[in-house]
């Protein structure tokens, strides 16, 4: 059993890290025609919304109600005052609030 | 003199180099709080299913990709073989490859050194955090950032494992929305910015959304077409604006 788990883990440690590291080695040694360079860097932003949407609607199963306070907080703060870390910090702290009040 | 002007130099990069150290562990808080309560409940899970300490150590430790060490101890207790879990460990982990491929061309001379490092390190969140970065990206940026969050996963697993529930409920709950909030952080001011970014983020969420609902896809790969059809989309607009430019 032993045995059997550490080469599951073995062998999602290689299919993890071989797609985290092959991009590295092709872009650093191959120069990268424009058009490629200009898609990549709209991944960022298009990773972003897929990682927010549609996650964010189910980030806490058990208090939907709290979570979506929470997340507006970080919406309105982030957008009027920016930053990272209040908007994160914040939002935890309006989502627990309002999950003690409702 | 020269000597003077020499060591005044060092001092300036020195203190450059801190200040890059610092704001990549300013910029993972966020991060350790996200990754705290999902790497406990990881470690709980693994107890749970019956996997010993070491071994779900290991897999934080080793594996390092959230979505794909749940699925795993779930398609374990189904008693799904070792060869499909880490095929589907794949599907599911192949998003990263896209998010590899647009940090590399960020990547710098005196990075390079330290790739393999930092390609273990590729999450959604050191990813997102370390693409909209202010400045140049540094490796004393990243690598901070990365060490960071991979210890908050590694630490938060056994500590899960070790004591179980340590935090109550509402407050693990209430951390759920960190890594959520942190993504909108992120993108709001880029979306204030530039409307096109706004869009192509939604367009985004919308495509992964939709892709999901219709279920014709493996899990993993609902969101990595996502990610590439609204790249693909910002990139065509980009060229027919330059052509029209041209004539």
């Amino acid at each position: 059993m032993n045995k059997h788990i550490l080469i599951l883990i073995l062998g999602m440690m290689l299919v993890t890290y071989i797609p985290r590291l092959l991009p590295f080695l092709l872009v650093v040694k191959n120069k990268i025609p424009k058009k490629m360079n200009d898609f990549l860097s709209y991944i960022p932003y298009t990773a972003l919304g897929a990682l927010i949407i549609p996650g964010v609607f189910s980030a806490t199963p058990q208090m939907t109600e709290a979570s979506l306070v929470g997340i507006s907080f970080a919406i309105i703060y982030g957008w009027y005052r920016g930053g990272i870390i209040i908007p994160v910090f914040g939002s935890v702290l309006v989502t627990y609030l309002m999950f003690l009040l409702l | 003199m020269y000597r003077e002007l020499h060591s005044k130099e060092v001092f300036t990069i020195e203190k450059k180099k801190n200040c890059e150290l610092k704001e990549g562990i300013k910029a993972g808080l966020p991060i350790v709080v996200g990754y705290i309560p999902i790497a406990m409940s990881f470690g709980i899970l693994a107890k749970t299913v019956g996997l010993s300490m070491i071994d779900s150590f290991l897999f934080s430790a080793i594996v390092f990709a959230g979505a794909s060490q749940f699925m795993a101890l779930n398609l374990l207790v189904a008693g799904v073989g070792a060869g499909e879990i880490i095929l589907t460990t794949l599907l599911v982990n192949f998003r990263h490859f896209l998010m590899s491929a647009s940090l590399a061309t960020k990547i710098t001379k005196d990075m390079k050194k330290w790739i393999p490092l930092i390609a273990f390190g590729v999450t959604d969140e050191s990813f997102s955090v370390a693409s909209f970065k202010e400045g140049n990206l540094t490796k004393q940026f990243i690598i901070a950032l990365q060490l960071l969050s991979y210890s908050a996963w590694v630490l938060g697993t056994v500590l899960g494992y070790g004591v179980g529930e340590l935090l109550p409920p509402d407050i693990t709950g209430s951390m759920g929305i960190a890594l959520y909030a942190m993504f909108i952080a992120i993108l709001l001011p880029e979306a204030k910015k530039s409307k096109k970014v706004l869009v192509l983020a939604i367009l985004s969420g919308v495509f992964n959304t939709v892709f999901g609902y219709v279920h014709f896809l493996p899990k993993g790969w609902t969101m990595i077409l996502a990610i590439v059809l609204s790249a693909g989309i910002g990139t065509y607009f980009d060229n027919r604006k330059e052509v029209q430019v041209c004539e």
